[in-house]
């Protein structure tokens, strides 16, 4: 009898889990033995997209390293939400320290898992955009250079969130946060400024880099194996919709980690060694206004007289990505 | 234990901050009804049965259909399948191909002899009247109550307008008595060439505690056409049982069949098939307006059957019919304009629909049938106590589903009847329409095509016209369905829970919220592909 790929329609090509699937090939989220390395309880707002990256992440991880792991942590939201004192949502070793040194701190824990000769032990650094692209960025840049044997991992949700929604390197153009307010000739974050790590990562020649979202599990969750599977320094770069900064509906914070891409505004790739070498293809290209239409921090676009230069230049934005990443496949 | 410095309490979980109460609305999971479900006049799951079905599990899925209807072959071959017309899946790509896969369970059953066990006897018995769909089906799901039937047809075959009403192109005969024999196997007597001229002294002779009567509306209807000579005209209905019987029929030449409903398609296309020059269908509205099934009227088209709109048959001659032309008026109804044709003609066939023969229930007590229809409740009972009724002696849809529908109803109320009780009103639930669901999740598939046997090969013979799925097609097929409103386990609510208030639990028992952390965030209603799971707000 002869192979042929089977799709399954009904039970969501795209979906978590498929009841069709054999118990090997399913996400690590659809099994009921995930490890839950973020559990209940921890205080994360509604809908928060970091908990559940962090969670997928994480799950992976532990999975992929057969539960060898250890997790450093920067000052951010992730931090504060899971472990105020005396509790921890963390079902891993985890450590925080400091808000700027997460990458230097796993740097001396897999220096000491070396020393010990603990070499199946992996570790994880992991922090938001603020830690990452901002604060600690000269740790991370250090650990990028020296190519410790450490995967970090950047929850970007575009702001400065936990301290009340300042504006951070990640935020985008025209987004209000507190310190860009949307007032004056260009309101919200100007443009021409703020910086895309991922492309940094890169240009260290780092053995792995790569870009995910909460609204691809199954892309993210291989992207974390195909990383722990690697020795060296290693930077993955999640997508994660944050509710309460963005000013967005709970309940809309897959639909947006899922627009981002759609629209071309968030490029999925990865690299090896400075090389892209795979894309994530657009399978329903939409128009940037669909996205930003669901976020108040964007609504100053939206008044009486829309915003349509601001819009557009967005757009542009998008269109860029698409062509400079070749975002869309041959069909599209 | 000594602690470390500026340290003075354990290590805690975070599972001590119950994070439900932070809650002002939480998720339930529901059952919504599919549309396809909502609109099968038979009742039939089709979702449930799909779910099986997609996994392989034909024989579960073809019991699935068992609980609603007991003629999942024929129906996969005759009926018009509406559930196609609603499918959700239409707005997306194009509707699941129901019907298709619903005729290959059928046939798979038949191939490997599955059976459908009868009842515990109730020691109760069940008089049907009429063999055809609607009376099979009752005796079928009466049987599976426990209570004994006999069915009393007066054709020499059981069938009813499914053999003496559907030419073999579209209903091959090895199928339907495949189905029938399935039934009498389960225990029901069919007593064949035996008509009932008096209900009410059957029923006096007390052997049965309840009946159901479907005895079909056999004759066919005339209308006034002066007649100049002698062309034969012909009567539809007639001319269908004729063909079923091998009697000869008179369908040579130039056939002008008057109608424009499946029955007159039926003998266009069976004319073409039995050789005739000329096969034309003069209707007197548009072709828009022509209650055949589109499907029949392409495949008639296809086999070289033409058509006449806008035309009545003013006059019948030796040789030839004289038509007038009609013209549509401002409300969109046909008025003659006086332009009148000859055409040819060696036979006049008259398809214009058919009449019920209810002289048998004059004097049943109660028993109302106004314009020879027989009025019923919900429930299907005539106003004569535990006389029930329905197929197309009712007034309803005359299609072999619509009469299926009315046999399983039927057997539910004389099973209730039985027991002292009325059948109560069952409540529907809400119907999962397109904008409950996230239709990202499912990937774009067009949906399979029906082989067609080839024009030239359908006119020269009686062989099935619309081919069979093989499994890789009905499988594939099975696998579009989308699952509307009912959860298929696809983890997504499981998965997209920042707070892991998903529980769940193993193949089959689907999932719960653990309303201790749920927050209510609405990520899981969000992102649930097939909308089973709706919001309530908490009362605080």
């Amino acid at each position: 009898m002869e192979t042929q790929i089977v799709k399954f329609y009904q039970t969501g090509s795209f979906a978590v889990g498929n009841r069709l699937l054999d118990e090997s090939q399913r996400s690590v989220q659809a099994t009921m033995q995930r490890r839950n390395s973020l559990n209940s309880g921890h205080r994360a707002c509604q809908g928060c997209g970091e908990a559940l990256g962090a969670r997928y992440a994480l799950d992976a991880a532990m999975q992929a390293t057969n539960n060898q792991l250890i997790a450093t942590n920067a000052t951010g939201c992730l931090e504060v939400f899971s472990t105020p004192y005396p509790e921890t949502s963390w079902q891993i070793p985890w450590i925080h320290s400091l808000f700027g040194n997460a990458a230097a701190v796993a740097t001396g824990v897999a220096a000491a898992m070396r020393v010990k000769g603990r070499h199946e032990v992996r570790v994880i650094a992991q922090g938001g955009d603020g830690g990452t692209t901002d604060i600690g960025f000269g740790c991370l840049s250090g650990m990028f250079e020296r190519n410790d044997d450490v995967l970090y991992i950047c929850y970007d949700n575009e702001g400065y969130m936990n301290t009340g929604v300042q504006r951070s390197s990640a935020t985008p153009p025209a987004a209000r946060t507190a310190t860009t307010p949307p007032l004056g000739p260009e309101p919200g974050n100007v443009f021409g400024q703020g910086k895309f790590v991922p492309a940094i990562a890169m240009a260290h020649n780092i053995p792995y880099v790569a870009t995910a979202s909460v609204a691809y599990l199954r892309d993210l969750e291989a992207k974390v194996h195909k990383a722990m599977g690697i020795r060296g320094a290693r930077y993955l770069h999640v997508f994660v919709p944050c509710p309460l900064g963005w000013g967005a509906a709970s309940d809309d914070t897959i639909r947006l980690a899922r627009l981002v891409v759609e629209t071309g505004l968030f490029p999925l790739f990865e690299a090896e060694h400075g090389e892209i070498i795979g894309r994530y293809h657009i399978r329903r290209r939409v128009q940037v206004e669909e996205y930003l239409r669901l976020q108040r921090r964007y609504a100053h676009l939206f008044g009486h007289k829309p915003a349509v230069d601001t819009i557009a230049r967005i757009q542009a934005m998008a269109d860029r990505n698409i062509r400079k990443y070749g975002l869309l496949g041959e069909e599209a | 234990m000594e602690k470390p410095f500026a340290i003075t309490l354990d290590v805690g979980s975070s599972l001590a901050n119950k994070t439900g109460s932070w809650r002002t609305t939480r998720p339930v999971y529901v059952d919504r009804l599919p549309p396809c479900n909502n609109q099968c006049p038979a009742g039939e799951n089709v979702q449930a049965w799909l779910y099986h079905a997609e996994e392989g599990r034909y024989e579960e899925a073809w019991r699935k259909i068992m609980e609603e209807n007991p003629f999942p072959a024929v129906m996969g071959r005759v009926c018009y399948h509406t559930c196609e017309t609603a499918c959700n899946r239409g707005t997306l790509d194009e509707a699941v191909g129901i019907n298709g896969v619903e005729r290959f369970l059928g046939d798979q059953a038949i191939k490997y002899d599955w059976k459908v066990a009868p009842g515990a006897p109730t020691g109760k018995h069940v008089l049907v009247v009429g063999a055809g769909p609607a009376g099979l089906a009752c005796a079928y799901h009466l049987v599976r109550f426990g209570h004994a039937v006999t069915v009393v047809e007066a054709a020499p075959k059981a069938g009813g307008m499914l053999r003496y009403g559907i030419p073999k192109y579209r209903m091959p005969r090895e199928k339907l008595n495949a189905e029938i024999q399935r039934i009498v196997d389960m225990g029901v007597v069919i007593r064949l060439n035996t008509r009932i001229e008096d209900l009410a002294a059957e029923l006096a002779a007390g052997a049965f505690d309840a009946t159901f009567v479907a005895a079909g509306a056999p004759r066919g209807r005339l209308v006034d056409i002066p007649v100049a000579g002698p062309l034969p005209v012909l009567d539809a209905v007639r001319i269908l049982r004729q063909l079923e019987l091998d009697e000869p029929v008179a369908l040579r030449g130039r056939v002008v069949i008057y109608g424009g409903g499946n029955t007159a398609f039926d003998v266009a296309r069976s004319a073409v098939r039995l050789g005739a020059i000329e096969a034309l269908v003069v209707y007197r509205r548009t072709r828009e307006k022509m209650p055949a099934h589109r499907s029949e009227i392409k495949e008639a088209l296809e086999e070289g059957v033409t058509l006449r709109c806008l035309s009545t048959i003013t006059a019948v001659g030796s040789s030839s019919i004289t038509v007038e032309k009609m013209e549509l008026d401002a409300r969109g109804f046909p008025q003659p304009t006086g332009e009148l044709e000859t055409l040819q003609a060696n036979s006049l066939v008259l398809a214009l629909g058919q009449d019920t023969e209810i002289a048998f229930l004059g004097r049943l007590p109660g028993l109302e049938a106004p314009k020879g229809l027989v009025a019923v409740d919900r429930t299907m009972a005539t106003g004569s106590p535990g006389t029930f009724a329905g197929g197309d002696m009712v007034p309803a849809d005359r299609n072999a589903t619509v009469a299926i529908g009315h046999g399983k109803k039927a057997a539910r109320a004389i099973d209730a009847h039985l027991r002292g009780e009325t059948l109560g009103r069952q409540s529907k639930h809400e119907i999962a329409t397109a904008d409950k669901m996230n239709t990202w999740y499912y990937a774009d598939a067009p949906r399979a095509i029906r082989p067609i046997l080839e024009a030239v090969r359908r006119t020269s013979g009686f062989a099935e016209v619309v081919g069979d799925y093989d499994e890789g097609t009905a499988l594939y097929e099975a696998r579009r369905c989308m699952s509307c409103g009912n959860c298929f386990e696809c983890d997504n609510c499981y998965g997209v829970c920042p707070d892991n208030a998903v529980i769940k639990l193993g193949p089959g028992k689907r999932f719960q919220f653990n309303y201790d952390y749920c927050k209510g965030c609405g990520v899981c209603i969000a992102e649930c592909p097939c909308g089973a799971i709706t919001k309530v707000a908490e009362t605080i």
